[in-house]
This record gives C-alpha cells, sequence and structure tokens, in this order.
C-alpha cells in the first residue's frame, strides 16, 4: 500500500444548498512539496480546513499521514499556518512558542532547544522578547511559520506563506520549504503566487468548484510544452483543422496570429514544413515556454462548467 | 493538562490586556466608596442616639450592607459576562481559533480551560468585593451577617451561571449577538424576580409562576434572592416590599440545585456545540 502524507478519495463538504468542494481525490507523497491551485471560490480553504478537522466533511474518505481525519495522535506530527495569520498580540514572540510547543506536547527542554533555532531560522532572532503586536506584517508571518515547524512536522499546510513578505522573505521561505522537504516532511501549500509555487513544488494539482482537474509533476513539465504564436498569410478552415492535428490547443487571436501549443520542440520543424508545403505564407512565429500561470488559465478555462448546487 | 494550559492563557491575557488591574482598581474605588459613604451614614443616624440600644440599627445597617452586596451581584455577575464574551466568538470570527485547535488538543479542551481561566477570576473577584462589603460594615456598623461565605459562594455561582451563558452563546452567535442575549436574558430574569417577590406580596399566583418561569430560564435573580435570606435571615417574612435588597420570600434549595445542573447542562451544550460547529 503506497505510503503517503494526504489521500482523499471523494471529498466534499455543502453548505446548505451550495457546493464548496465538490469530489477532492487526490494524492500527496510523504516529502513532496505539492501546489493546491485554483481560482477564488474553487473550494481550496474548504478543503485544507477539512483536511485539517476545522471543517467536518459531508462525504468522502481522506487520512493524514494514514491516520484518519481529526486524529489526534497525528496532529502532534502536523503543522499548520493559516492565511492573514494572527494570535494573541500580548504574548511575547518568545512565549507564543512556547505555549505552540505545549500545546503540541513537547517537553520543556526540547521547547527550550527548538525555539530560538526557529526564530534565528525564521529571521526573528532579534525580536524574541517583542510582543506580536509591534510586529509588522512580514514578521507576524514569519513568527507563524515558525509556529507551524514547531514539531518538526512530517506534513505542513502553508496556506499563503508569501503574503506580506518582501523578496527577501519569499526567499527565505522558499529556502525553508526546500530543507523541511528534504528531511522528508510533505508541504501541502496554497497560494496564488504561481511563480512561487512554480519555484518551490513538485506537483502541483489544479482545483476548480472543488474538483481536481488536473495534477502535474513539474519537473516533467519544463521540458514539454511550447507555445508557438504566428503570423500567417490568410488564415483558412483548412489550415486550423490541420492545426490541430499537431495540438490540440489551437486558437486564434483579434490581432490576427495562430497560437499553438506543442509538446515538444520537434513539432516546431514539422509545423513550419507543413505550412511551407502548402503554401501558407509564414511573416513572423516566436516561441514561449508556458509559465505555470498560463496553464494555470489554460487549464482553468478549458474545464469552466456550470455552478453546482446540492 | 491542556484544560490548564488555556485557564493559565486566559488568566494571563487578563492579566497583559490589563482587565484584570483595571478591574481590581475599579473594585478597590468601589470598595472606597462604599466604606466612606456608609461611614458618613451610620455616623449621621448614630449622632444623636445612645449605643446602648444597638438594635435599632440593625435594619437601617442591613439594608446599607445588602445594598452594597446587591451591587456587588450585579458587578459581578455583569463583569462575568464582559469578560468573556468575545473570547469564543471573536477568537472564531478572526480564526485565531484556528491554530489551537488544529493542535493535538481535543476542541472541549479550550472551552473548559477558558471556562476554568474565567471561573477562577471572576470566583475570586466575588469574594474580594463581597467580603470588603461585609468586613467594612462589620468595622463601621459592627453588623455580622449570618453565613457570609455561603451567600458569597451563591454570589459567585451566579456569576458563573452568566460567564456559562455567555462561553455558550460565544460558541454559536457573534460577539454582539451573544452580549444581547446575555444582557437581554439578565434583563428578564431581574424582572421576573420583581414580578415573584410583588406577586407574592398580593398572592398573584399568576405573577409569581412568571416570576418562576424567568428564574428557570436564567436563576440569577432567585440565587440573589437565596444569597440576601442567608445574609440577613431576620427580614425574612417582612411584610412589607423594600425594593431588590430585601427579600421577602426565599427560593427554595431546589433552585441553587438547579442553578449548578444549569451551569453543568449549558457547559454540555458548549461543549457540544464547538465540537460540532464548522470553522
Amino acid at each position: 500500500m503506497p505510503d503517503y502524507a494526504i489521500e482523499t478519495t471523494h471529498l466534499r463538504k455543502e453548505f446548505g444548498r451550495k457546493v464548496a468542494v465538490a469530489d477532492l481525490t487526490l494524492q500527496v507523497k510523504r516529502g513532496e512539496v505539492f501546489g493546491f491551485l485554483g481560482p477564488n471560490g474553487a473550494g481550496k480553504t474548504t478543503s485544507v480546513k477539512m483536511l485539517l478537522g476545522l471543517t467536518a466533511p459531508t462525504a468522502g474518505d481522506a487520512t493524514l499521514l494514514n491516520a484518519p481525519l481529526g486524529d489526534r495522535r497525528t496532529r502532534t506530527r502536523i503543522g499548520y499556518l493559516p492565511e492573514h495569520f494572527r494570535f494573541y498580540p500580548w504574548l511575547k514572540a518568545v512565549e507564543f512558542l512556547d505555549l505552540q510547543g505545549r500545546l503540541y506536547g513537547m517537553e520543556t527542554q526540547r521547547r527550550r532547544n527548538v525555539i530560538p533555532q526557529l526564530l534565528q531560522r525564521v529571521g526573528l532572532a532579534q525580536a524574541t522578547e517583542l510582543k506580536l503586536a509591534a510586529f509588522s506584517k512580514g514578521m507576524t508571518q514569519r513568527i507563524g511559520l515558525a509556529q507551524a515547524l514547531m514539531n518538526a512536522p512530517d506534513l505542513v499546510f502553508l496556506d499563503e506563506p508569501t503574503s506580506g513578505l518582501d523578496p527577501l522573505g519569499r526567499r527565505l521561505v522558499r529556502e525553508i520549504i526546500a530543507e523541511v522537504s528534504a528531511t522528508g516532511t510533505a508541504v501541502f501549500l496554497n497560494s496564488h503566487l504561481l511563480s512561487e509555487v512554480e519555484q518551490t513544488c513538485h506537483r502541483v494539482a489544479f482545483i476548480r468548484e472543488g474538483r481536481v482537474l488536473e495534477t502535474h509533476d513539474l519537473s516533467q513539465w519544463d521540458e514539454d510544452a511550447i507555445s508557438v504564436k504566428m503570423r500567417v498569410g490568410r488564415i483558412s478552415a483548412e489550415l486550423l483543422a490541420h492545426l490541430q492535428t499537431l495540438s490540440a490547443d489551437v486558437y486564434q487571436t483579434d490581432d490576427g496570429f495562430v497560437h499553438v501549443t506543442v509538446s515538444a520542440e520537434k513539432d516546431i520543424p514539422t509545423l513550419v514544413n507543413w505550412l511551407v508545403a502548402h503554401n501558407h505564407a509564414l511573416y513572423e512565429l516566436n516561441l514561449e515556454r508556458l509559465s505555470l500561470e498560463d496553464r494555470f488559465l489554460k487549464i482553468i478555462g478549458n474545464h469552466s462548467g456550470d455552478t453546482l448546487t446540492a | 493538562m491542556t484544560i490548564i494550559t488555556i485557564a493559565q492563557l486566559t488568566i494571563r491575557e487578563a492579566q497583559r490586556r490589563k482587565i484584570l488591574w483595571a478591574a481590581l482598581l475599579m473594585g478597590i474605588l468601589f470598595l472606597l466608596v462604599f466604606g466612606i459613604g456608609l461611614h458618613l451614614i451610620w455616623r449621621e443616624m448614630t449622632l444623636d442616639n445612645p449605643y446602648d440600644a444597638p438594635e435599632m440599627f440593625e435594619v437601617p445597617a442591613n439594608f446599607l450592607t445588602m445594598a452594597g452586596l446587591y451591587v456587588t451581584n450585579f458587578l459581578v455577575v455583569i463583569m462575568a459576562v464582559l469578560i468573556s464574551v468575545a473570547s469564543i466568538s471573536g477568537e472564531i470570527e478572526s480564526h485565531l481559533v484556528d491554530i489551537l485547535i488544529t493542535k493535538p488538543m481535543n476542541r472541549r479542551d479550550l472551552i473548559m480551560g477558558k471556562w476554568l481561566g474565567f471561573g477562577v477570576m471572576t470566583t475570586l473577584y466575588t469574594f474580594m468585593l463581597g467580603g470588603g462589603v461585609m468586613l467594612i460594615s462589620r468595622l463601621v456598623t459592627g453588623l455580622a451577617l449570618r453565613q457570609p461565605i455561603a451567600g458569597i459562594s451563591l454570589i459567585a455561582l451566579n456569576a458563573l451561571v452568566m460567564l456559562t451563558v455567555s462561553i455558550a452563546g460565544g460558541t454559536r452567535l457573534s460577539t454582539l449577538a451573544n452580549g444581547v442575549v446575555a444582557f437581554m436574558l439578565y434583563g428578564l430574569a431581574f424582572v421576573g424576580g420583581w414580578v415573584e417577590a410583588i406577586g407574592g406580596l398580593f398572592r398573584n399566583e399568576t405573577a409569581v409562576n412568571l416570576g418562576i418561569v424567568s428564574s428557570l430560564l436564567l436563576p440569577v435573580e432567585a440565587l440573589w434572592r437565596k444569597a440576601a435570606i442567608i445574609f440577613q435571615p431576620r427580614m425574612t417574612g417582612s411584610t412589607s416590599f423594600a425594593g431588590p435588597f430585601v427579600v421577602t420570600n426565599e427560593p427554595s434549595d431546589v433552585m441553587v440545585v438547579y442553578a449548578v445542573v444549569y451551569i453543568v447542562g449549558l457547559l454540555a451544550f458548549a461543549l457540544w456545540s464547538f465540537q460540532k460547529r464548522d470553522m
């Protein structure tokens, strides 16, 4: 049996007649950084809340670290940084982390060892005795990240972890994610910053209306899909029909360009040869590797569907 | 263990946010004003009278002391709601609670911990204010109330009833709605208590029953009347109604048991409600 950090099967959540998550089925491997992407209202936050036991699923099953949702013992091995993280502003940084450690059931000595290391790692070594009320947005996000890692978790949920951070802070978060992933911790990353996801994640899932549309391995993506933008003399039905035999993703824009997504570089000479052989005048041809944002828009756009109701 | 951690956190929050100090300072101010006022009134009353007949001053001494204890009861009941009304609902609304309950703790530990923390504070505060009033009264008028500990314990129970109402409401209602419900319930019980007392004087059964129903909805006024009877047994059976400080009809001991059951039941509802709700 595969050993997943997260495994969900047909997880569903309804709020009255509104379906927040329709059918979430996914697997996250141990030690991998998994990006969870989707437009606003796609059900990302509700999905995370179900996995963390904050919201009860209406239907479906899920396991975290091979234990059913809500298992208390398993929570000692899970970290969580919520979006818009905030906590009691009257606590000092060191008191805040100590409280988190106590709630995780960590021994006093272990807490004393871990807290300075974590504060150092997130760049808050000078803020130990500072109250959270005096923290800037970026500092708050950093201390939030520190508490999510307090228990050296096997699985950590990060909801918009770079929100409010400057470029240095964002790089720090990326480095920390890479570090914890290298030690075998699975990271479930919910972020709108696709460039961050692209640099950080091993795999990504695209979600819309509470369904996983597609899941992709980002390391394999680097090698394939190239967007070709062409300006040809006359755009005929025959031309478009042939291009569609080369790629499922062909469209014409108002400025007279034809866009074709080919699966590999070797397809480009074939495309050009066909155009020349069939007397299509080729005036311009540009290549673009698809960014995650391009793919996001393409995948989410392709799967647009009806609004769901229970 | 987690319950103790949360209780300590609750008390530390009250301390850090200066709620504890403000309450202590204002409590001392209240006792000072009560003491000075009582001293001045008592001096005027006893100025032209010989001290060889102290029993004639027992009624006014009782009245003034009971007025002080009545205000104490009112203050601790209000205090119990004010310090706790936003505690659960506010943290749910701000999602601060998410950080806590995703830790390896049971959700009910959070409710029990907060209840315990607030409960300890309100109980100590009740004994400080109530004990202060009685001590001042003893020093100024020489009046010794009967069963002072039992009486103050009933006032403390009153505060715990309101605290539990506020905590339970916070698991389902917004902070404002929770406050409105708690205070309106208190107002209802307060009026119900008067209706029952005055109805009793006129032997109007319907009015008495209305009062009993309001006491079942929120037993705080009945508990106050019980405490007042314990404090001043000689006033029992007085044929004249002398306001809320002097009580003419004693609620039965069952009402005290009911108040304890009320707290336990409401707390059980709060635990269930918080356990079941989506965050």
